[in-house]
């Protein structure tokens, strides 16, 4: 579909590759001119991805926004592009984290300013790509022109085992993308086409023993990416090693591919084999709430602290999905989104005092609060809102995907809930230590609190805390019609049960986030 | 008129021999650059037109089809390249400029018979004629002791691999009573001679014959030696035209001559193809020559392009066609930078001497960057169409295991490639690198193998549609 004749989702794609082509145009000595033409770039691409929400039909079934092109005809790989409500909150995540992104950078980064924000735009490029794209090959394209920027940013402008973390990182990630690349051939040969909604429309399934195997291959893509235990050893030394901005969209933006693609390929693609395997994962979820979190207690580094934080919401967000009821999953994209804007505001928070001091270490801090009063209350915020206080965004997630699993199996959900009291435990000892106490440390004498641009990067996610907290309706809403599409593929006997109590519990459950929030609106 | 059939053949062979004759008169001997050039050019030409003339000739020697054609066009694109690389390179050093150019054009003419050959003999003068010319050009640098070296082992080694294909070529005429390709495929097939034992030699020692001039393991000892020795651009010229030529004319003489025999030879070429990938590919990490990295990676690569043999039919080998084609251009390029870094030729060549040319020479920088990960098979580059394709029909055929060996070996290869882009962006420089300034030819030549290793890559089509029409000959 086009807006104002211009095809949409293409320009949202493109749209970062002419700001780079822009700023190929600029002498990297004009570095005030590089640093605006960047944030200029992603903060239009974020205004420009909002006109997505003017047009988009949430009451419809299927994609949106379709955009089709033969791109290589004897191949038969398809330019195909739509949206559906999951892509388009995804999408929406990412245009605004690369633009706070960018404005982080401002004073953050300092040499080799131009290629800089060209990586960063490479990266958004790839980003929008993976999330609108529906020819598995034109997916694959953008997956891995992904790894490319992210691995020059954690690269070149990363910490002291920057070489180490780099070459982990894009190793680690090619190595699960190449086994699904070979999976998308099988499903090649099988159905003829690399058209996702045409196999969809098929409605039939691999044979059994075909699609396990083609299930693990996803499942190794993806779950390297999400990453779930144990393929997560990765994680901590890119976002450790990651420069600020990097760590931003690495948590924010890239962890959420991996459980996009469970979502858009392996729940309506691999019903059968998802059920198959579904205690394996939901175990290795459960191993990563728990490890996670218990592994976060025990870290000096901040940023090690965040990186292993992440593991366990993630583990999270996989329970959500593979309990395979609708509560849950539209639960589990929610709290992808919180965890984008929570965990991404975390980097940033620790970004700002890397910054001013040079060390992420726990104990070089101390009592923070006294010198920046105004950063101590951005800390707090985010803090509750990454461990789930109610009336914040973390809360909303994390109840919806409960709920959908607590009548799946009672224990799942009361071993999850640990993860949460945990997470309570790392994310408030954190800031005990951090922000209270007595300020003994001379070095921290000097801090400043945070400046306008600063105020102004953290400015939009807290609202969106608050938003997601308090009213989520109309991020639920969007997500009503695909949730139950891909339910009703993998999990069909839930809306034929004629087990009304169930139905019952979760509408019930489905108003209840939402409640607050229409009195809030009103 | 049969003459037809070969003019190409005989321009290139005029160009050549004229370039002899205008370097004993010149002083300039810039112009024979030119020359070279301009012969290339004009046996393009010529060539574009020879398939009005399709079919056999000179008595069932030489066949004029697509296939031929592609490849002829394949190397004459290479060879552009190649003379644009030596006109930057050899710029001072000037004596031998006139049998360079000559010997060059020779062995292109070498390949330009190996891949219209019908005929084993003709194969074989085909495969004499290139590698005499390459193990000249590769000692070239007379006071270079690397150089002369290289010349001395590929000799040797050639020398044997020939006998080698010699005599796989004699025990099949011994059983099948011709040299002629066709003749012998229906001899196979009416003569119910296909467990004979002698066959089955006679096509195992051609494999190896082959093998050594692709550089399958475990026939390629010489390869990282020469490669290392040989001035660049002829190292350039061996990676890909010599490579390619090998290639196209060991896929038709197995296919057009000994297509009975495919299940004895197919499970051959697995284990050949899965031996190479992985030794290629797991030496190629412990390299510090840029040269012998190149080498190594070339034979992962002739690994690669193995599994489309073994996949055959109708997607196995066009998608050959398609992978040589990406190969040479971003091999070519490859080579490029590497020149282009060299200060006075040879230097430079450590890839630990890279560091910091990422942000000293950015567009270099830049281009090394482009070629590496298209080497390593990252999209949206033409690395990536053409190893998807590859694999693409070895899924196709019910090969997955080969697939999979084959996307496992090139995330090993990232791993080496991705080290160069290490040196240049992420380590501060080492050495004071300050490379000789490009002559245009070099620039042209980086120009344009970084042009198509993006849009071969982008907007592969035509190319594959080429490729596709270029395997009438198999049907």
């Amino acid at each position: 579909m086009n807006i104002a004749g211009i095809p949409i989702l293409t320009f949202l794609i493109f749209f970062p590759l002419v700001g780079i082509f822009l700023m190929l145009l600029l002498p990297s000595t004009q570095q005030k001119w590089i640093k605006w033409a960047a944030n200029i770039i992603t903060a239009l691409e974020f205004l420009f991805s909002l006109l997505l929400l003017n047009n988009f039909n949430s009451a419809a079934e299927g994609m949106q926004f379709m955009e089709k092109a033969s791109w290589i005809k004897s191949l038969n790989i398809q330019y195909l592009l739509g949206i559906d409500g999951i892509s388009l909150l995804l999408i929406l995540l990412t245009t605004l984290l690369t633009f706070l992104a960018t404005l982080s950078s401002w004073s953050a980064v300092k040499d080799r300013l131009k290629e800089y924000y060209i990586f960063l735009l490479l990266l958004e490029v790839g980003m929008v790509g993976v999330f609108v794209s529906l020819d598995f090959i034109l997916f694959y394209v953008f997956w891995e022109l992904m790894l490319v920027p992210m691995y020059f940013l954690i690269g070149i402008w990363g910490g002291e085992r920057k070489l180490y973390a780099a070459i982990k990182f894009f190793l680690y990630t090619l190595f699960g993308s190449v086994m699904m690349l070979v999976a998308i051939l099988v499903i090649y040969f099988n159905y003829h086409t690399f058209d996702v909604m045409a196999i969809m429309e098929t409605g039939k399934f691999l044979p059994m023993a075909v699609q396990s195997w083609v299930f693990l291959a996803f499942f190794l893509g993806f779950a390297i990416k999400v990453p779930m235990f144990p393929f997560h050893t990765w994680l901590p030394d890119a976002h450790v090693e990651a420069p600020t901005a990097g760590s931003v969209l690495l948590a924010g933006i890239l962890l959420k591919m991996g459980t996009y693609g469970f979502i858009r390929f392996s729940l309506p693609l691999f019903p059968e084999a998802c059920k198959k395997y579904m205690p394996i994962v939901i175990v290795l979820a459960l191993v990563s709430i728990v490890y996670g979190a218990l592994v976060s207690l025990m870290q000096k580094d901040m940023k090690k602290l965040i990186a292993y934080s992440s593991v366990s919401h993630m583990g999270f967000v996989m329970l959500g999905i593979f309990v395979f009821t609708p509560m849950a999953l539209k639960g589990a994209v929610i709290q992808m989104i919180n965890h984008g804007i929570s965990t991404g505001a975390l980097f940033l928070i620790v970004g700002v005092v890397y910054e001013r001091r040079h060390t992420r270490l726990i104990a070089d801090f101390g009592g923070l609060s006294s010198r920046m009063p105004v950063y101590a209350a951005v800390f707090l915020i985010i803090t509750m809102s990454s461990i789930g206080l109610p009336g914040l965004n973390g809360f909303i997630g994390e109840f919806m995907i409960l709920m959908g699993t607590f009548p799946v199996n009672f224990y799942w959900a009361m071993i999850a809930a640990t993860g949460i009291i945990l997470g309570a435990a790392y994310m408030l000892w954190l800031y005990q230590r951090v922000m209270f106490g007595k300020l003994e440390n001379p070095a921290n004498q000097a801090l400043s609190d945070l400046n306008l641009r600063e105020f102004a990067v953290f400015t939009p996610l807290i609202i969106m805390a608050f938003w997601i907290g308090i009213a989520p309706k109309p991020f639920l809403n969007v997500l009503d019609k695909p949730v139950e599409k891909i339910i009703r593929i993998v999990n069909p006997d839930y809306y034929n049960k004629p087990a009304l109590e169930i139905k019952k519990v979760e509408s019930a459950q489905a108003h209840e986030p939402g409640t607050p929030g229409t009195h809030g609106e009103n | 008129m049969t003459v037809n059939t070969i003019l190409p053949e005989i321009v290139l062979t005029i160009a050549a021999l004229v370039i002899l004759l205008v370097d004993v008169w010149v002083k300039k001997k810039e112009i024979l650059g030119y020359l070279a050039l301009l012969g290339t050019a004009a046996t393009s030409i010529v060539a574009l037109q020879s398939l009005t003339d399709r079919g056999y000739s000179f008595t069932g020697m030489i066949v004029n089809d697509e296939y031929g054609l592609f490849f002829q066009l394949l190397f004459l694109a290479a060879t552009f390249v190649v003379i644009f690389m030596s006109m930057h390179y050899f710029r001072e050093n000037t004596q031998m400029l006139g049998e360079y150019y000559s010997l060059l054009l020779f062995a292109v003419l070498g390949m330009m018979f190996m891949v219209k050959a019908a005929d084993l003999v003709m194969v074989f003068m085909g495969i004499e004629t290139l590698s005499l010319a390459v193990y000249v050009l590769s000692g070239c640098l007379r006071d270079d002791r690397r150089s002369g070296e290289a010349a001395l082992k590929y000799i040797l080694l050639g020398a044997f691999a020939t006998a080698f294909l010699l005599f796989g070529i004699s025990l099949i005429f011994g059983v099948t009573g011709s040299t002629n390709l066709a003749a012998i495929a229906n001899a196979v097939a009416s003569k119910n001679i296909l467990g004979e034992p002698l066959l089955l030699l006679g096509m195992g020692m051609m494999l190896i014959g082959f093998g050594f001039k692709v550089s399958l393991v475990p026939f390629h000892m010489w390869t990282p030696d020469v490669y290392e020795g040989a001035p660049v651009p002829v190292t350039a010229f061996m990676a890909v035209g010599v490579k390619a030529a090998a290639l196209a004319v060991f896929l038709r003489v197995f296919l057009v001559a000994l297509p009975g025999l495919n299940d004895n030879w197919r499970p051959l070429l697995i284990v050949l193809s899965v031996l190479t990938m992985t030794v290629g590919n797991l030496i190629a990490i412990s390299q510090e020559n840029i040269k012998r990295m190149l080498a190594y990676s070339s034979i992962a690569h002739a690994g690669y392009l193995m599994i489309g043999m073994v996949a055959g039919g109708d997607s196995g080998v066009p998608s050959m066609l398609y992978y040589l084609l990406v190969y040479t251009f971003m091999n070519l390029g490859a080579f490029a930078v590497v020149m282009a870094l060299g200060q006075k030729g040879e230097d430079n060549l450590e890839i630990k001497d890279y560091s910091g040319v990422g942000s000293r020479y950015p567009v270099l920088g830049f281009m090394m960057t482009v070629f590496m990960l298209s080497l390593a098979g990252i999209p949206p580059l033409s690395g990536f169409m053409g190893k998807f394709y590859l694999f693409s029909s070895a899924v196709k055929e019910g090969y997955v295991g080969l697939a999979v060996v084959g996307v496992v070996n090139s995330l090993i290869s990232a791993y080496y490639y991705l080290r160069v882009t290490v040196m240049m962006y992420m380590r501060p420089s080492e050495k004071d690198i300050a490379p000789a300034p490009m002559r245009w030819s070099l620039v042209l030549a980086l120009v344009i193998t970084t042009f198509l290793t993006f849009q071969i890559g982008l907007f592969p089509s035509f190319y594959l549609e080429l490729a596709k029409n270029s395997i009438f000959f198999l049907k």
